[in-house]
């Protein structure tokens, strides 16, 4: 099988052909011939990126199929561009056995439109307490490499400390959901002038910036590595600066709601607004958007979080945390971080492909655009627009905080080890037995 | 005034007078009346959603639609709306299909009031949402202020009101902030630094950690109910820490000018926040009297979104 990707400008530079054979890219060049080539995509122009890794999904299976199912989170996720989604354990049961993240594993390569690589629990069912079989994770086929009891802290100092230094046997990393749980006791927003006047409870920057500064430095203590989701305080950018010029291995996510959106989006209480950690204000964003473009900050992750309607449509307090993402990543970094020139296609290219990538211990991703690499990639028009709307997007819930936005960048074609998952921004039915398997 | 009361914010200065000239005239005309009902609202359905115990509030509202001549259904629904049976959205769907043309809402969640006015087409009147606002709490309270204080006429400009205790869960004082201050007065909020919320920079009020700085120049001292449950949280050492320093006594009753007066929105912690002797003040305490005035205001708040225009 062969594709040939014509007039394509590899990180938005001078625009040439691409011809990718069987998993592989084989050819770069001008004017390269049409004949022989199964499949043809007119670039015209468009930028070439390698396939987008997303570090913080949730594919709600099992246990919430009814929001989300490995089949259609993996859709979105190539719609939105990416080859290779790594899935948090916070399913139910949680992803704390080697049984479970198996499971995902296999649904994952099953529905064969990116690389669904599961996340393992830190502690037993995410409950904090007592460590998960973390190596046998790892040794499963799966081969689990980052853990996390994302939705909840990972707050015992002591467990979190054991984590970091049990993982380092096996190359693994602690992904933390930064948050001081007494700190943020039936918190509903930023706490600041917003939260006070809609007597909403406040959720502290401080209570993120603690555990993270606590966690950088249990890290350099046992020389451990440590990935810190979805940070989204000036202060945490501030603190990864320092634990970062420490030299400690420490690296941190952005999601692309935080690096847009600003708490005072929830004035009118509609929970799709809602999400853990909060919105924050526009000097986080631009401290956000600042560290993204510095590398303080070494990734986009989306924090993909559907929510069925009935967990939406209350009231603003009783509704579930979290936002849809993967359609709309790829488009709110373009229009948050590449026009305003804070970042180049480079950039982006490392933001959302080769940091993830490394940051996941994920082979065959996030690998350049040269001859004989993974055909792991993305084909994007930067200049299209598009308005958002919850009902034409591919994930089974509806909880987009973009819906009714215009964004810039559409998606043309997604190919997955050579195979076009999406072409002309649709899906690709599955032909039986193209797809391999990645890792 | 607008479809819905939502919060105090919602009426500008002359929104907020016509409501207390209309609770001045409708209260003026059923005085002295053998039956106290006028016949505005006729025919008119108005339903009291209650997800919170509040037999004061619901009381006032049930009184007020009643001498309006309005059709009133208590509808409780104890409990939070997701933990137990249907939900806000589907009550309120059901209210619209009852053909409910306004809806009182009390509810534990801050929002809720806002949240039902995106379901429903009748007016939604905001009886106090979790820890966001009261507005007709506000609104009978800038009443009692006018009569005592300003003859029952125009706003209450240069009127300076101290308001005393747990501000950060308090509905009231977040109304009465907002329309308060829109009437011209002076707002002093007067708690411990716990119990005033990061971010009250941004009000239109001054904040002072003594009370008994604030007394001497207070035309009205309004107190805040203090649940003892804040005591375990940590908002304050002691009940009794708590009344020395921040409880309305008779001693701290007589640094107050001749003409000021005592409010307190109710149910009291008599010992707690203020002293049986100051609650139960034949000159000073109007507590009794706001209880009163709530009615008045919202007979008038209904009359204004239901009544009028329609007719």
């Amino acid at each position: 099988m062969s594709v040939l990707l014509r007039n394509v400008k590899p990180y938005g530079e001078d625009p040439t052909d691409v011809l990718v054979v069987g998993d592989a890219i084989a050819q770069i060049g001008a004017a390269l011939p049409a004949d022989g080539a199964d499949t043809v995509i007119e670039g015209n122009g468009a930028v070439l990126l390698p396939g987008l890794v997303d570090l913080h999904t949730h594919l709600r299976e099992p246990g919430r199929e009814d929001a989300e199912t490995v089949e259609s989170g993996s859709l979105a996720a190539a719609l939105g561009g990416y080859t290779a989604v790594f899935a948090m354990p916070n399913t139910d049961p949680a992803a704390d056995t080697a049984g479970v993240v198996e499971q995902i594993w296999r649904l994952g390569h099953e529905s064969g439109l990116v690389d669904v690589q599961p996340i393992g629990a830190v502690t037993v069912a995410r409950a904090g307490v007592q460590l998960a079989e973390l190596g046998a994770m790892s040794d499963s086929a799966a081969q689990v490499r980052v853990f996390s009891d994302d939705g909840s802290c990972v707050s015992d100092p002591v467990l979190m400390r054991r984590a970091l230094e049990y993982v380092k046997a096996f190359g693994g990393v602690i992904a933390q959901h930064a948050e001081e749980p007494r700190l943020t006791e039936g918190a509903q927003m930023n706490e600041g002038a917003v939260s006070a006047r809609l007597g909403l409870a406040g959720w502290p920057a401080a209570a993120e910036e603690a555990i993270i500064a606590r966690d950088a430095l249990l890290t350099g203590h046992v020389g451990s590595r440590l990935h810190v989701c979805h940070v989204s305080t000036a202060g945490s950018v501030e603190i990864l600066r320092w634990a970062k010029g420490k030299g400690w291995n420490v690296t941190a996510e952005v999601t692309p709601h935080h690096l847009l959106l600003t708490d005072d989006l929830a004035e009118g209480y509609d929970p799709v607004f809602k999400v853990n950690p909060p919105l924050r204000t526009a000097a986080d964003v631009d401290a956000l958007r600042a560290g993204l473009a510095d590398g303080t900050i070494d990734c986009v992750a989306t924090d993909h979080a559907p929510h069925a309607m009935e967990d939406k449509e209350t009231e603003w307090g009783a509704a579930s945390p979290g936002m849809l993402g993967l359609q709309t990543a790829l488009s709110v970094v373009i229009e948050t971080m590449v026009r305003p020139g804070l970042l180049d296609w480079h950039g982006v290219a490392d933001r959302m492909s080769v940091a993830p990538a490394r940051i996941g211990a994920l082979a065959g991703h996030g690998r350049e655009i040269a001859v004989g690499e993974p055909a792991n990639l993305v084909l994007v028009d930067p200049d299209a627009r598009w308005t958002v709307s919850a009902g034409e997007l591919a994930s089974k819930s509806r909880n987009t905080p973009f819906a009714g936005r215009s964004l810039p960048g559409r998606v043309i074609a997604t190919l997955l080890r050579g195979r076009p998952t999406v072409l002309d921004g649709a899906r690709v039915p599955v032909g039986a037995g193209t797809a391999g398997v990645g890792t | 005034m607008s479809r819905h009361l939502l919060s105090a914010a919602d009426l500008d200065r002359d929104a907020a007078v016509e409501v207390l000239d209309t609770a001045e005239l409708l209260d003026r005309s059923l005085t002295g009346r053998e039956i106290k009902k006028l016949p505005t609202l006729r025919g008119r359905t108005v339903v009291n959603l209650f997800y919170e115990d509040s037999t004061r509030t619901r009381t006032s509202f049930e009184l007020a639609a009643k001498r309006l001549s309005a059709d009133v259904v208590n509808f409780s629904a104890k409990g939070s709306s997701v933990s137990k049976g249907e939900s806000l959205k589907d009550t309120a769907l059901t209210l619209e299909a009852m053909g409910a043309d306004a809806v009182v809402i009390r509810h534990s969640y801050s929002g809720a009031a806002t949240r039902l006015a995106t379901w429903v087409r009748g007016s939604v009147i905001n009886a106090g949402d979790g820890t966001h606002e009261h507005p007709t709490q506000a609104l009978l309270d800038a009443f009692t202020m006018r009569r005592r204080l300003r003859g029952g006429e125009g706003d209450l400009t240069g009127l300076r009101v101290a308001i005393v205790g747990d501000v950060l869960h308090s509905r009231v004082a977040r109304s009465n902030v907002l329309l308060l201050t829109t009437l011209g007065a002076e707002v002093t909020l007067v708690a411990p630094p716990t119990l005033v919320p990061v971010g009250v920079e941004q009000w239109p009020a001054t904040v002072c950690y003594h009370l008994d700085q604030v007394l001497p120049d207070a035309d009205v001292v309004m107190m805040l109910r203090v649940q003892h449950e804040r005591m375990s949280a940590s908002y304050f050492p002691s009940a009794r820490e708590y009344a020395r320093r921040y409880g309305l006594d008779q001693r701290r009753m007589n640094m107050l000018r001749p003409h000021s007066i005592v409010m307190h929105p109710g149910p009291m912690n008599r010992g707690m926040e203020i002293a049986a002797e100051v609650a139960d003040h034949p000159k000073r305490s109007t507590i009794v009297e706001q209880v009163t005035n709530g009615v008045s205001v919202r007979m008038a708040v209904l009359y204004l979104l239901l009544g009028g225009s329609d007719e």
